[in-house]
């Protein structure tokens, strides 16, 4: 049976089952692999999205369970106009190997889009499920800090 | 030099990794220039110039023979080269080269030598010498070591030199006008009436000079890309999720694949019935493979469902299957028959110890898993008998050499594209996905196969940082330590991953004992002995090596042979560190951390030295006890790189290290049941999160001496100051790692 799908303001069509979780549709049916495979268990963070605004670890989601838009980070800005958070990311020069800031950076702009000006308690609780093995966290908070900024002064995220 | 290159073949553990095949000696092939691997396949009207450098239409690329796993080696080489070549930083563009033996790598040979980094000897040297030799000769490529800049300094920068040489001979040529008139501008040639000619339109003419060997280079005072920090070439793509990882490899008609293998690693499959998940949704193919089955699908995660429906029936493993078994393994291994070296032996230690108080203790540490954030991948295609590979591999030559092996193809026929890896930390030195890889495109020839591993494959299929019991006996005398006898006892990373390159294991292992033997102490009665446990559960290199645990080892002794003096143990460091720039990281990072100030009530502090690749660091960890646990606030480090190339990534490499370090010292740690690991996920595996993460202050010093890499150098010492500032704050002296086993952090 045919499964409606919204992804970055385009709509699909696909032939799969509802149990396989959103990463696999949007990786290898879609195409889309910004959207990254860490763990397959919620506990890493890579894989997370926005489904209507709102952070979700795209691994454990069922497809079949998804009914609002999806937005993964190839949506989130364009080369030409990068979202603020992406900006603040390389003022920051915040990646290392990079495998897990895709994550990083959708879970940082749905925090924002949230909290306007979020303390470090507030970045401790919306970032404390995604991991960086290259230890990156120190560069997070700062741009994540200067990201809340940028939205500040244009008003929108 | 012949005879000095067979000593070492014979005696020496080549170390990091080599490639399989042929080991051919002869000066001549020294002397021989390698070969331009970039010359084989070159389309009309593009033109590399060196090896490092290709110029076609659209401009320069620079092509990296390092593999980029976050260190941010492709934008440290591309400054190395623009800054030579002269061309502006936003035009220049990385790949990363082909395996070839003009990439080797010299630096990693060269501190695998029995000698302590700091050892200027002639012998020291001319070993390192010949260990250069055998790079160029094997020839190895591998990514690892922090050897990278040490290798490719003034490689890179003659690259860029070399080639703006040739443009400018051709431009000259082209003009009629002697060179010395012409002058370089951001990707052109400018003559002394202003015409313009770029690089681009000079290429095919400069292919044809002849490239001076060694061209002046710029003096340090002419940089302009060079010591200052640099946007990192992979940055953008690294945010807006364009960046390509060898798990987002996308070829035409492609299917997925997983494997599940014997949980002991390297035991046999005895028998195993697939029936039930053949008939699952989109299954094409399920297979054998030595030790395991493959599933192949047309899409990844009902390869991954399928899988675990294979019902399978493993053999036991030929070695401890559990951990009280493997750390027993390790612990009767400590004699006189297992003794694998003593790289120190200063003064008379059993002389010194004889007598007076002598402190004793025993450490240590468990087995680790890399768990780097992208699982083990691979894409391969076998096609018109030739193997292409895609993968985000360390070490590509080997990665070549064994999947031709497993495709029984000649490695000329083999291709490895090497990707962005999304972490490295020495896990992908090792090409066992890549030989499943080719071993599913045998199964699927003409059908290109992309092979993802379930974390918890990743996680229990790892080689290991081996676990390692120190035992140790100082003495003090008055406020001095004056006797130090180090024993060290674990499984050798180099005798298991040589093994599978098809390498003999031959004379010590220094990775065993590295950190231990080699730290620059005036202790006038100091001694390390290396034992090697028999060869049991595979394992291998991680992030700095034996340091990573040596490291501990002795900063936390020092520290207990402070308090046993009655001296504060940052002065007592200070007191025997015989090597300057040592001495100056240990002050600086006094000065840094108020080392000396009182602290309120539950707070401590704790300091560890450490020279890992030649490179001294200092680092001091602050801490604050509450009624949940430790936290820990902050970390101060100094660091002597000798010629900072980056200050800002230079900055992220010891942050890096620092976070590593201290997921290792709170919690890392792998145990066996039934030759199973029995952590399978981040649920049971846990690293720091981002609410754990100190802040992190760096200072870096020039001293003036060699450069050198710290992409390992952040990591020893945090363990030690860790457990030292707690042994602080509490008065708890911990001997074992992880941290967490005796004490909770919040």
């Amino acid at each position: 049976m045919d499964m409606k799908l919204t992804v970055n303001g385009t709509s699909h069509a696909i032939d799969i089952e509802p149990e396989m979780p959103l990463l696999w549709v949007l990786r290898d049916e879609l195409n889309l692999p910004g959207t990254k495979f860490g763990c397959g268990m919620a506990q890493c963070g890579a894989c997370t999205v926005h489904v209507d605004g709102n952070a979700v670890r795209s691994c454990v989601t069922p497809v079949g369970s998804v009914s609002g838009a999806v937005t993964t980070v190839e949506g989130l800005g364009t080369p030409t106009t990068l979202h603020a958070v992406q900006a603040a990311w390389i003022e920051h020069q915040v990646a290392q190997c990079g495998y897990c800031q895709s994550g990083q950076i959708m879970s940082a702009a749905a925090l924002l889009q949230t909290n306007r000006a979020p303390t470090d308690a507030d970045i401790d609780e919306a970032m404390s499920g995604n991991l960086c093995r290259c230890g990156a966290y120190p560069r997070i908070r700062a741009a994540i800090h200067d990201a809340a900024r940028r939205v500040q002064r244009t008003g929108g995220a | 030099m012949g005879k000095l290159a067979t000593i070492a073949r014979r005696t020496f553990l080549i170390g990091s990794a080599a490639a399989v095949g042929g080991v051919a000696f002869g000066v001549y092939k020294v002397r021989q220039t390698a070969p331009n691997p970039l010359l084989g396949d070159l389309p009309q009207g593009i033109t590399a110039l060196t090896p490092y450098v290709r110029i076609d239409g659209q401009g320069v690329t620079l092509i990296a023979p390092r593999a980029e796993m976050g260190q941010g080696i492709h934008t440290t080489l591309a400054a190395l080269v623009a800054e030579e070549l002269d061309v502006a930083w936003d035009s220049i563009r990385v790949e990363h080269g082909p395996p070839g033996a003009a990439y080797y790598n010299r630096a990693v040979m060269e501190h695998n030598v029995p000698f302590a980094d700091l050892d200027q000897s002639v012998t020291a040297e001319a070993m390192r010498g010949a260990m250069g030799v055998m790079a160029k000769l094997l020839p190895i490529q591998v990514t690892g070591g922090s050897s990278n800049v040490v290798d490719l300094f003034d490689r890179m920068r003659t690259a860029g030199a070399a080639a703006r040489f040739a443009l400018v001979a051709a431009a000259a040529q082209k003009l009629g006008l002697p060179a010395a008139q012409l002058k370089t501008d951001n990707g052109s040639v400018l003559a002394p009436d202003g015409q313009r000619l770029t690089y681009v339109e000079l290429a095919p003419a400069a292919a044809g000079i002849d490239l001076p060997a060694s061209p002046p280079l710029k003096a340090r005072e002419q940089w302009r890309y060079l010591g200052k920090s640099m946007p990192r070439v992979d940055m953008v793509a690294k945010c807006n999720g364009t960046a390509t990882f060898g798990i987002d490899v996308r070829l035409p008609g492609m299917v997925f694949a997983t494997v599940r293998m014997n949980p002991a690693m390297g035991a046999a499959l005895l028998r195993f019935d697939a029936t039930a998940a053949k008939t699952m949704r989109g299954v094409l193919k399920v297979i054998e493979l030595p030790g395991g089955v493959a599933v192949i699908a047309n899409n990844t995660w009902r390869a991954f469902q399928a899988v675990q429906a294979v019902q399978c029936e493993w053999a036991e493993p030929g070695y401890p299957a559990s951990t009280a078994a493997a750390m027993e393994a390790i612990t009767a291994s400590m004699t006189d028959k297992h003794r694998d070296s003593r790289l120190r032996d200063d003064g008379d230690v059993d002389k010194a110890l004889a007598g007076g108080t002598v402190l004793e203790a025993e450490y240590r540490v468990p087995f680790l898993a890399h768990a780097t954030m992208e699982p083990m991948n691979a894409v391969a295609l076998l096609k018109d008998g030739k193997l292409d590979i895609w993968a985000g591999v360390q070490n590509p030559t080997a990665a070549r050499d064994l999947a031709a092996k497993a495709a029984g193809l000649d490695a000329a026929h083999v291709h490895v594209h090497v990707m962005l890896m999304g972490g490295g930390f020495g896990r992908r030195l090792e090409s066992d996905y890549v030989v499943q890889a080719a071993q599913l495109a045998v199964a699927m020839t003409g059908t290109p196969v992309k092979l993802t591993w379930r974390r918890e494959e990743d996680m229990t299929l790892d080689f290991y940082r081996p676990a390692a019991v120190a035992r140790l006996r100082g003495a003090t005398a008055g406020k001095q330590a004056h006797a130090l006898d180090v024993r060290v006892a674990s499984l050798s990373p180099a005798e298991s991953n040589l093994g599978r390159l098809g390498l003999p294991a031959m004379g010590p292992d220094t990775k065993i004992i590295e950190g231990a033997f080699d730290q620059p102490y005036g202790i006038a009665n100091y001694r390390a002995t290396a034992y090697r446990t028999p060869a049991g559960r595979p394992v291998s290199y991680t992030r700095s090596v034996g340091n990573s645990y040596n490291g501990f080892f002795i900063e936390s002794f020092i520290d207990e042979l402070a308090a046993q003096a009655g001296d504060d143990p940052l002065r007592m460091r200070l007191a025997l560190l015989t090597h300057e720039p040592s001495r100056k990281v240990l002050s600086a990072v006094a000065s840094m951390s108020a080392w000396g100030q009182p602290m309120a009530a539950g707070r401590g502090r704790g300091v560890a030295f450490h020279l890992c690749r030649g490179v001294p660091v200092a680092q001091v960890v602050e801490i604050t006890v509450t009624k949940d646990g430790v936290k820990i606030d902050k970390v101060f480090v100094a660091v002597d790189v000798g010629t900072t190339l980056d200050p800002r990534n230079l900055e992220a490499q010891l942050q890096s290290g620092v976070i590593f370090g201290l997921s290792a010292a709170l919690y890392g740690e792998i145990t066996f049941a039934k030759g199973a690991a029995e952590q399978t996920n981040f649920h049971d595996y846990p690293v720091l999160r981002m609410q754990q993460a100190p802040q992190i202050t760096v200072k870096v010093l020039e001293g003036g001496g060699a450069i050198r890499g710290v992409g390992e150098t952040g990591v020893p010492p945090v363990a030690p100051a860790l457990a030292n500032a707690i042994y602080q704050a509490t008065g708890r002296r911990i001997r074992e790692l992880p941290l967490r086993k005796h004490i909770a952090f919040v």
